[in-house]
């Protein structure tokens, strides 16, 4: 149980740097060693603040509740058979509702610089949100229909019980998971970290005034929070295993799966027009409606055919 | 009771003869007593299993009783509460005021304060219809006379006199749906006559007339049409109490009516979820429109009363399919949120209320800045925000935790039908949810955080000490009920039960929200460690000051170059167009103009069932008036003309007759 936010703290460490090798790799560079970022984060914490004039205690005080809010989402998450620390029927109301803590002091922070990049960004943020949360409820209302239960400990490991074709739904999952933690991440198609022109960051313009400690924080928080996504898909492929060891090492390979897979992804997908990203992050609901549906067909409830 | 009675009577009339500084303390004392009364007698029904009857008076040689069940202790709790803060913070506001008021002004305005607040207690105590109406009426207009305090600004009575108009059109529904009751069941109008009639008679056309009656005041869209404009004329103390607890008086009647049906609960609920899901994510979608603070609270309560129905419309669905978990989730749910709304409201009121007192402007273009300056207020806005926005650790978070399990309890186990309302349901509440969490980032940043955008915050400095006394209270509620929701349960469980006849859910969600207890409290814990452990790590570093980031250039004036409400609002309003009617007005740059000239941009926002509810008929209805006006010339022969024809046209049908 202890060794759950340990070992998705752990992966947390490189799994940036993974992503960044990988699209290195990608482009025919040598890259940089996955250690990187958290080599940086190490720097970043032994330096100095400076802060802008305009900002007020709510820019000081919001990345140390914004990495409170993803620690305590951490402890929220089962690994296979081992619950999570903190486990109880709608536990995923309080993770999600954590994690939209944590973005609505972010959002007050980039406002708190009186810029106006920082607040488009902030902007941006907060529509984003808004509009891939429900495609993450659909998600989770699908499971509960299915198993009947309302814990992530529960749903997860009762997800395979009933008939195989709940390995449909598991996909359909995953593939909706990855993108939701691409949005909830800032990445592409939504989000380009590496862009260099403020008026077309989301995430990376919402930071641009913090620096030393605080910075170091919130990258960190980033790390956690894709180490956290892919936990929950780590959770959705596993296959029923008794073994805690090969669970782990199981556990890692999904990670790394999925670092490379974002690491694929963002090399070759160009950003959306800010215009389209509404219409694009809607479709997740929608497919999330679709898996809503053919688990009413899979438990009987709609009834196709005689 | 009669003897109590009478003597509030005489104390509150004599409030016009006594002098402005006695005149505070006096109503202060009218307020606690009746706080401390009606408590008592909260309490005692509370704890026991029947409704506790008390012979309050003779009212046309009938014997009114007050009936005190569960439903209407908690009423009256949620009511004494809000009244108490209210009065607290209404010494503070009104002071600035006091030299300007005229000693019967203030006089009518504290009289009307004590008697809203025995209305309102009244109207959850009486259950005989005749006596149930007068309160109902008193309610309305002791709480005109509160809204047009400001009563030498035009638009203040114009929407005082708005206000009073849709209360009657809702208390004419209310009237006939009592009337109808009584007529076909043979009995006394009032509450008791409908558990004969529903048993008996078609309940959806009865129910929607009291729907459309009680639905007027508690905001549901689209009865909603004067709340935006009420809130905003009221004095803020006013509107603090108003949408804190005077529309949950809607709810109230909603939920009493139907505690008396039994059959045919199913369209009910369905009809409940679906009006509450519209109110809920059109309310919000309004609200972040608005650029007027108060328009905007009052548009987020409409989304709140939608929350409220989300709750009870789960509940009475649960109960139609008799799936008890859910209707007991769902009602526990949409009571705790009644409370949870009418303490986060009347913050956020009474904090934008300081912020009005203190820049005369509600206008939050015109704010920005003023965590510096108003500390405090910023701080408990803040708090009113997150609560509102249904955040852990905080009590709005707890109702709708408990609305959510319920839905997810119960996907499951019912029909296809249930599994695809709840899932609706399940989408209503994280839409809202998230517009709620947009609309307030945008509220606070706007007014509190940044740069000052105009001139009107200079002078602002912070509220004396004494207005905070009512915001610690709501304050502390509010943390209350979010760290330790399994304290306010129990009582919940009392009052869920005269709905619902199986409660066992209740108690097998304790797990739960002992886990949030647990879950709630590492969490503050990590963030102080967390906070420490940045102080300790910094104490040493040099922090440096700097302007804020302007991609190297510093020469612009922060006031401009920062985002606006408008530009903010800008995703929503244009996803949503049709609905907030977001218009804009500028000139497009024309090709061969190689040196544009400065220009503007105007954005305009509506509501959509504003204009075609209310505006366009009565539009319609004054063209149509005016074109009749062509009779009144102001021409004595006219007049005398038209009795003339009048006469013979009496003469003409008479000889035929017609007559």
């Amino acid at each position: 149980m202890v060794l759950n936010p340990l070992v998705i703290f752990l992966v947390s460490l490189v799994f940036p740097g993974v992503v960044a090798r990988t699209k290195a790799k990608i482009v025919g560079r040598k890259g940089a060693s996955v250690f990187q970022p958290f080599f940086d984060n190490v720097r970043l914490f032994q330096k100095g603040n400076v802060y802008s004039k305009t900002t007020s205690w709510i820019f000081q005080i919001a990345p140390v509740i914004y990495f409170s809010t993803i620690f305590m989402a951490m402890l929220f998450i089962p690994l296979g058979k081992q619950p999570a620390l903190l486990s109880f029927e709608g536990d995923f109301v309080v993770f999600a509702y954590l994690l939209a803590f944590g973005k609505f002091m972010m959002i007050a922070a980039a406002m708190d610089t009186g810029s106006g990049f920082e607040g488009m960004g902030a902007n941006r943020e907060a529509f984003y949100s808004l509009l891939v949360e429900p495609a993450f409820f659909i998600v989770i209302a699908s499971m509960a229909l299915l198993t009947n239960h309302t814990s992530f400990y529960d749903l997860f490991n009762n997800l395979h019980l009933e008939s195989e074709l709940s390995y449909l739904i598991a996909i359909l999952s995953v593939y909706i998971f990855l993108w939701i933690a691409m949005v909830e991440n800032s990445r592409l198609p939504v989000d380009d970290p590496k862009t260099h022109l403020e008026l077309t960051m989301v995430h990376e313009v919402m930071v641009l005034d913090y620096s030393g400690f605080d910075l170091a924080l919130i990258q960190l928080a980033n790390g956690v929070k894709f180490a956290i996504y892919g936990a929950l898909i780590f959770n959705f492929v596993l296959p029923m295993q008794d073994y805690f060891a090969t669970q782990l090492v199981i556990f890692f390979i999904v990670q790394l799966i999925f670092a490379i897979s974002v690491g694929v992804l963002e090399s070759f997908r160009a950003r959306n027009k800010m215009s389209k990203n509404p219409q694009w992050i809607l479709s997740l609901s929608a497919l999330a409606i679709l898996g809503f549906l053919s688990v009413l067909i899979i438990t009987g409830k709609i009834i196709l055919m005689d | 009771m009669s003897i109590v009675f009478i003597f509030l009577l005489l104390v509150s009339l004599s409030l016009f003869f006594l002098p402005k500084r006695i005149q505070y303390p006096v109503t202060l004392l009218l307020v606690v007593s009746m706080i401390i009364l009606s408590g008592q007698v909260a309490m005692q029904a509370f704890s026991s299993t029947k409704p506790v009857n008390i012979s309050f008076m003779r009212l046309f040689g009938e014997e009114v009783f007050l009936v005190v069940d569960k439903i209407s202790a908690f009423f009256v709790l949620v009511i004494n509460l809000t009244m108490l803060t209210g009065i607290l913070y209404a010494k503070g506001y009104l002071k600035p005021y006091l030299p300007e008021k005229s000693k019967t002004a203030m006089a009518l305005h504290y009289f009307s304060f004590v008697w809203l607040h025995l209305s309102m207690l009244l109207v959850c105590m009486l259950r005989d219809g005749l006596s149930f109406l007068i309160v109902w009426e008193l309610m309305s207009f002791t709480s005109f006379f509160l809204v047009i305090f400001e009563s030498e600004k035009a638009s203040t009575i114009k929407y005082g006199i708005q206000y009073l108009i849709q209360m009657h059109i809702g208390f004419a529904f209310l009237l006939v749906a009592f009337l109808i009751s009584g007529i076909i069941t043979g009995e006394p109008i009032g509450f008791e006559s409908l558990e004969k009639y529903f048993s008996t008679q078609a309940v959806f056309p009865l129910f929607l007339l009291f729907f459309v009656g009680f639905g007027i005041k508690a905001g549901f869209i689209p009865f909603h049409t004067w709340l935006p404009h009420a809130h905003p004329a009221a004095p803020s103390h006013v509107s603090g109490i108003m949408s804190g607890v005077m529309i949950k008086m809607g709810i109230y009647g909603i939920i009493r009516v139907l505690t008396f049906i039994h059959t045919d609960l199913l369209a009910i609920g369905i009809f409940l979820l679906i009006i509450s899901f519209i109110s809920g994510v059109i309310g919000v979608i309004l609200a972040i429109v608005q650029h007027d603070i108060k328009k905007l609270l009052a548009y987020h309560s409409i989304e709140n009363i939608g929350i409220i129905g989300l709750g009870i419309g789960v509940g009475i669905i649960g109960m139609a399919t008799e799936n008890y978990t859910l209707a007991a989730l769902g009602h526990a749910g949409g009571f705790l949120h009644i409370l949870n709304h009418s303490l986060f409201k009347s913050l956020l009121f009474f904090t934008a209320g300081n912020v009005y007192r203190q820049t005369h402007t509600r206008n939050i273009e015109k704010l920005g800045g003023l965590i510096k300056k108003m500390p405090k207020t910023a701080f408990f806005f803040l708090l009113g925000a997150v609560a509102i926005s249904g955040l852990p650790p905080f009590n709005g978070f707890i109702s709708e935790f408990l609305i959510y399990l319920g839905m997810f309890k119960e996907l499951h186990t019912g029909d296809l039908l249930l599994s695809l309302l709840l899932l609706g349901g399940i989408v209503g509440l994280v839409l809202i949810g998230g517009l709620a969490i947009y609309c307030f980032t945008k509220v606070f940043s706007v007014v509190f955080l940044g740069n000052p955008r105009s001139y009107h915050t200079e002078n602002a400095t912070e509220v004396e000490g004494s207005m905070f006394i009512s915001k610690y209270i709501i304050g502390f509620f509010i943390v209350f009920i979010g760290l330790l929701p399994l304290w306010v349960l129990k009582p919940l469980t009392g009052v869920v039960s005269v709905f619902t006849p199986n409660v066992s859910a209740l108690i097998d969600v304790t797990p739960s929200l002992q886990g949030i207890t647990i879950s709630m409290s590492i969490f503050i814990l990590v963030i102080g460690a967390l906070w420490l452990v940045r102080k300790w790590m910094t104490k040493t570093k040099t922090i440096e000051t700097g302007p804020t980031w302007g991609c190297g250039y510093t020469g612009a004036n922060p006031a401009v170059h920062q985002y606006t409400a408008t530009s903010y609002a800008d995703y929503v309003g244009n996803l949503a167009k049709h609905i907030t009617g977001t218009r804009k007005h500028y000139k497009i740059i024309e090709k061969d103009e190689i040196f544009p000239a400065p220009r503007k941009l105007e954005t305009h926002s509506t509501d959509i069932f504003e204009d075609y509810l209310v505006s366009k008929p009565s539009g319609k209805l004054l063209k149509f008036l005016d074109r009749i006006a062509v009779f009144q010339t102001g021409n004595i022969q006219h007049y005398l003309l038209y009795a003339i024809v009048f006469m013979i046209l009496i003469l003409v049908l008479t000889i035929l007759n017609l007559l």
